[in-house]
């Protein structure tokens, strides 16, 4: 924590228990059944809490509503290897909401992409785990995001090259659903239906809060599904914290041919710990040290 | 290909693309809108399934061309100069620039020289853009021949490229058998008195402008330095050493372009009184390319009153 106390000296800090679930799973093989899938979330969400806290600030709060999604991808949906992040018949998870990049960098390291320990260096200078995703940094991040509205059309692109190179893999791009307010979204939502491409998958993380509030304050999305369809995407409606409805999901998606296909996700921004839900106030605070620790206690 | 004696930018590169398509199953290519004036038809006729035809969306495009390029390919990405430089630069900096990916953008109709559209279509800053993004190789070729040999060297070379191409035909200006170097200016004439450094449209008239001081004992150098970034430091300092005096010509606006980049070098290794010719601080209009070219500035006779210029400060030292 020394590091730590050099970079936010005027902060309170905040020191993270000893964590006896981070050795749960030494040799992850990516196939968990939902019970297993559903501890996985939780473990994510302590990582993320006592990341964000460790550096004293981040998002909190979309990365705590997109657990489940990214867990039941890492741990059972996608074909992927942490000795290889590179591998090309690799499916890819684009992140586009590069804000919930504590979310990603624990799936990665409890997949075993780079040492757990490592999440304790988020937002560090020389850290390879920057505040928003960096592509030439982190093994397993595949798009560098942070400046919204990005990753679909990435995510089109990869999934080209897919069809070019004869590789049968998926892509998912994980949007945020405020993150949908950027035109280029549609743009990119435009080009894929046209182009036909059935190995991309589109997820909203549709937690109805971005920075400033409420969606429907902010910039209204509904109907948001309608929009989707009318744009000629396949479009499944889930409760993004429910395993199976998530899994059933992803399998569903990857059969659709000829088009591509989005899962709405509804969410609760801040899931799993009380006194962030639903709370506007964390999409981008760092709980305080007192906060925390009681977060995680609610994890636990 | 063959190239007659003068001929567009653009078309000489929708050429190479279909020669380079032919060679190299890897490269695709992007277009938005314009395919039928950036000359990507041509890769388009002939390999449909590598072209991807993006509609009026550039910003989608930069980031379908970024997934492209991250999954392997060779990316060329097309559309105007103006659009590929203001309408997606946030895309540039996210998807290209800052992960270094390997896509190529050529884009038309860049300058003034586009002529009759007006200002909505005359691109005078993206120079100064492309060149501000980390890890880009900004090119600017003056003739078709150094187009086709420009677009197959990005091609080659792994990373982020802006090639800048014209609409109006264009006088060959390469001497046969100059080849051209990545990051190395080009010395089309040697001279004494005064050194002119261009890029693009703008080396033809640089020619000119030495062409007509050699009557009135001017003796001039003329430098294509098609490569605004990595610049050729290296032959900036032989020439301020070489003649004391330096002129600079774009199809640009002042800052940010050839000049200033130029200026920075002279200024830090070998001051020496220096003249710019550009567009200063303002847009221009509808007119036909040599009326707008001659408005601004841009032509020979302009060049030369520079050089005459520049000569007098160097004296009066």
């Amino acid at each position: 924590m020394s590091e730590g106390k050099l970079n936010h000296a005027d902060k309170p800090q905040f020191t993270p228990p000893a964590d006896p679930a981070s050795k749960a799973y030494p040799s992850a093989k990516f196939d968990l059944s939902v019970a297993e899938l559903q501890r996985m979330a939780k473990q994510l969400r302590r990582h993320v809490i006592t990341m964000i806290a460790t550096a004293g600030s981040g998002h909190p709060g979309g990365s705590l509503s997109a657990a489940d999604i990214v867990t039941t991808l890492y741990f059972k949906i996608m074909r992927h290897d942490p000795n290889n992040p590179h591998w090309l018949d690799r499916d890819r998870f684009v992140l586009s909401k590069g804000h919930a990049a504590p979310v990603l960098y624990a799936a990665l390291a409890e997949c075993g992409y780079f040492p757990l320990e490592e999440l304790s260096t988020l937002r560090k200078l020389d850290s390879r785990l920057q505040g928003h995703t960096d592509k030439t940094l982190t093994p397993g991040v595949e798009m560098s995001a942070g400046s919204l509205g990005q990753g679909l059309s990435f995510g089109i692109g990869v999934a080209l090259a897919g069809k070019l190179n004869a590789r049968d893999y998926q892509t998912y791009v994980l949007l945020g659903d405020g993150e949908c307010d950027e035109g280029q979204i549609w743009e990119a939502a435009m080009a894929a239906a046209h182009f036909k491409i059935d190995s991309l998958t589109a997820i909203v993380d549709h937690n109805e809060i971005q920075l400033d509030g409420w969606n429907r304050d902010i910039m209204n999305l509904e109907p948001l599904a309608d929009k989707w369809r009318s744009f000629n995407w396949h479009v499944l409606d889930i409760n993004g914290h429910d395993i199976s409805q998530i899994l059933q999901a992803a399998r569903k998606a990857k059969k659709i041919r000829q088009k591509p296909t989005v899962i709405i996700a509804h969410t609760i921004k801040g899931k799993g710990v009380s006194f962030m839900e639903n709370n506007v106030d964390f999409h981008g605070k760092a709980p305080t040290p007192e906060q925390a620790e009681r977060a995680l206690k609610e994890l636990e | 290909m063959t190239i007659s004696t003068e001929m567009s930018t653009r078309e000489a590169y929708g050429k190479a693309l279909v020669e380079l398509g032919k060679e190299d199953e890897n490269i695709v290519v992007l277009d938005a809108d314009l395919s039928q004036s950036t000359m990507t038809k041509f890769f388009a006729q002939e390999f449909p399934r590598r072209f991807f035809q993006c509609g009026l969306a550039e910003q989608n495009m930069i980031g379908i061309a970024a997934g492209l390029a991250a999954s392997g390919k060779t990316v060329f990405a097309s559309t105007f100069a103006v659009f590929a430089a203001c309408r997606c630069f946030d895309q540039l900096r996210m998807c290209l620039s800052q992960p270094r990916l390997n896509v190529k953008i050529a884009a038309t109709h860049g300058g003034i020289s586009v002529g009759e559209d007006g200002s909505s279509h005359h691109s005078i800053e993206d120079l100064a853009l492309y060149c501000s993004l980390p890890g880009f190789t900004v090119v600017v070729p003056a003739d078709a021949t150094e187009t086709v040999e420009a677009v197959r060297t990005a091609a080659a070379t792994e990373g982020p490229f802006y090639i800048r191409l014209g609409r109006p035909k264009t006088p060959v200006v390469y001497p046969e058998g100059c080849r051209f170097n990545l990051g190395k200016a080009v010395t089309l004439r040697d001279g004494k008195d005064a050194t002119i450094i261009a890029n693009g449209i703008m080396v033809a008239k640089a020619m000119e402008a030495a062409d007509r001081l050699a009557p009135q004992g001017i003796d001039c150098q003329v430098i294509n330095m098609p490569t605004l970034k990595p610049l050729d430091e290296e032959a900036i300092i032989e020439a301020a050493s070489h003649t004391g005096a330096i002129v600079v010509a774009e199809e640009h606006l002042l800052h940010g372009g050839l000049g200033s980049r130029v200026a920075q070098v002279v200024a830090r290794e070998k001051p020496v009184p220096m003249n710019f010719l550009g567009i200063k601080d303002t847009y221009a209009k509808s007119g036909k390319p040599e009326e707008l070219l001659h408005r601004f500035g841009l032509t020979a006779e302009e060049i030369e009153k520079a050089v005459t210029a520049v000569i007098a400060k160097k004296s009066s030292r």
